[in-house]
């Protein structure tokens, strides 16, 4: 008797004990949810405290310079305190734009030939080779373009060859590999029926591609223009490299130009007091152009998600 | 097949052009910079210190790329997994996740010249780590944070349900399935999420520049500045100091990313073949 009732006290006791044992695992599982919610969290941290820092460094300068003043202002004279931005402004939008206009074109028909048309042995180099030309460092294609793109430049065109016309060339190339690899993915997920049943309907291989695909993969290809767009602005020792950095107003694509990213990481090193302002708040500006261009991928991604 | 007219036959051929003239840069730029570069990399060059501002060999520039590259994955890599993991296998769709992933988003389409100049603001200034390796480090740590998490996701994504499954149902709790079957399934797509970041971290320049310096001289230690080999091509090619070295560090950069990129898709064909 006392051995049985020896032996159910042993069991209960082992429940008990089995019974805390998962409770602190469980309570352990939930704790380690929490440390994986945490470090999913820092990106949100992250984007929180670099804009946090750099609009309050930034920020109050725009506003006690003027708001008008700072960024309509066509000087910018460090030494006298005028600072005026609109020149670096125009600069980074103009490059922007420019290596659009030519990046774009070439990247989708490139991402077209590798989705639509390239014979699987031609794909397979190009491929890689897209890649590698995303992971060429930027610093690489400025050089480049320093002992490469420039004198040519000047040789045909003249004018020294540092130049809007340089960095549009730099920025294109740039582009380049985000214009192809989002726009082949957006290509690819185009669905087979669609393809099918244009050329059923006797439409060309050309014809379809253009009138079909292409369409139904706009969301998609515009994403990868907005983050083409993002790159180029972006983009800031490469730019310095070729592109003269004069800030004043270009008339010509020929002439020598100052973007945003290359006012700041020029004169950061010596800069002090109200210009170091001026510099932060040259930050803020391209940061407000580039948190725009997110929120415009947002919503082409979702959209495209639907 | 055949082109119905002249129209299409246009059009083919300007598909082929891109693709052409996309390949010819590749090949313009990296044939050009070997050529010229190709013939001032020596053991001395390798492995010599610097001379004056840029004259010399690049081996303290070797070193402070590839301190800045140990700290900034040793910090980002377990934090992006974790990320990764929670946004795979615990989150529920809803708010929050949408806040974590427009973030992400967001934190990727940052340029590095607004991380410069946060590094500069918070670490550099504020925190007072000076210009030193452990500031540009913990900058390119943020910097990389969504490739890591992008990329482990779709590595930890590819993962068939079927293993969880099979897990689950021998009774093993939702962490020990997550650590003992699902990540082991995931690691050649971790790894080539670091491999990419190393990548993005040799070519960093504007961000490296304003939170690391460009001291050329072997660092004594993680509080020290530095001066990684993408911040010195930068100064020979902007101060004109030597293209000849210049060539030859351009080669180098070249070379590493060429190899980057060489070994990521090895890993990730061995993900491929995991999953058939």
């Amino acid at each position: 008797m006392d051995h049985t009732g020896l032996h159910e006290e042993k069991k209960i006791e082992e429940k008990s004990y089995k019974m805390a044992e998962n409770k602190a695992r469980k309570r352990f599982e939930k704790l380690v949810e929490a440390v994986f919610l945490f470090c999913a969290f820092t990106a949100v941290l992250s984007v929180a405290v670099i804009t946090l820092f750099v609009f309050a460094r930034g920020g109050p300068f725009i506003f006690e310079y003027g708001i008008g003043k700072f960024i309509l202002g066509r000087q910018w004279q460090p030494l006298g305190d005028v600072f005026g931005i609109l020149p670096m402004i125009v600069a980074s939008i103009a490059g922007t734009f420019g290596a659009i206009l030519v990046g774009v074109p070439i990247g989708l028909m490139t991402a077209v030939f590798l989705s639509e048309i390239a014979p699987p042995k031609i794909a397979d180099i190009t491929r890689p080779a897209v890649d590698l030309l995303a992971g060429i460092p930027s610093v690489v294609y400025g050089f480049f373009g320093l002992v490469v793109i420039v004198p040519i430049i000047d040789k045909w065109l003249g004018g020294g060859g540092n130049s809007l016309l340089a960095i549009i060339f730099i920025l294109a190339v740039m582009i380049l590999p985000t214009v192809v690899s989002i726009s082949e993915a957006a290509l690819r997920a185009v669905p087979r029926e669609y393809r099918e049943g244009s050329l059923a309907m006797g439409a060309s291989q050309i014809q379809t591609i253009f009138k079909v695909v292409i369409p139904a993969a706009k969301s998609g290809i515009m994403a990868a223009v907005v983050l083409g767009i993002g790159r180029a602005i972006g983009e800031t020792m490469a730019v310095i490299l070729v592109g003269g950095n004069t800030a004043l107003i270009p008339d010509s694509i020929l002439d020598r130009v100052r973007t945003m990213t290359a006012n700041i990481a020029i004169e950061m090193g010596y800069a002090f007091g109200m210009h170091q302002d001026a510099l932060f708040a040259t930050g803020v500006v391209l940061f407000i152009f580039i948190m725009g261009l997110n929120v415009l991928l947002n919503l082409l991604t979702s959209k495209a998600g639907d | 097949m055949k082109d119905k007219s002249i129209k299409d036959r246009i059009l083919r051929g300007l598909i082929w052009l891109s693709a052409l003239i996309t390949m010819g840069i590749l090949v313009w730029i990296i044939s050009y910079v070997f050529i010229k570069g190709m013939g001032s990399i020596s053991w001395e060059f390798l492995t010599g210190m610097a001379k004056g501002d840029g004259e010399g060999g690049i081996l303290p520039m070797i070193i402070t790329t590839f301190y800045v590259i140990i700290i900034s994955i040793a910090m980002a890599t377990p934090i992006g997994i974790c990320a990764a993991i929670y946004m795979v296998e615990y989150a529920k769709p809803g708010k929050l996740v949408r806040s974590i992933r427009f973030a992400t988003e967001s934190l990727a389409g940052i340029p590095s010249i607004i991380f410069g100049l946060f590094g500069f603001l918070f670490f550099v200034t504020a925190l007072h780590f000076k210009f030193s390796i452990l500031s540009g480090a913990l900058t390119l740590s943020i910097m990389v944070l969504p490739t890591i998490v992008r990329t482990t996701e779709e590595a930890l994504k590819s993962v068939p349900v079927s293993y969880r499954e099979g897990s689950l149902g021998l009774g093993a709790s939702k962490l020990s399935t997550i650590v003992n079957v699902v990540l082991p399934s995931a690691v050649p797509g971790v790894l080539a999420a670091v491999i990419l970041s190393v990548g993005r971290i040799i070519g960093e320049t504007a961000a490296i520049y304003m939170t690391v310096g460009m001291a050329p001289y072997i660092p004594k230690g993680f509080m020290e500045s530095g001066r990684t080999l993408s911040v010195h091509l930068y100064l020979l090619a902007k101060e004109g100091i030597s293209f000849e070295k210049a060539y030859a560090t351009a080669a180098v950069l070249i070379l590493l990313v060429a190899f980057l990129n060489f070994i990521a898709k090895k890993t990730a064909s061995a993900l491929d073949r995991n999953k058939v």
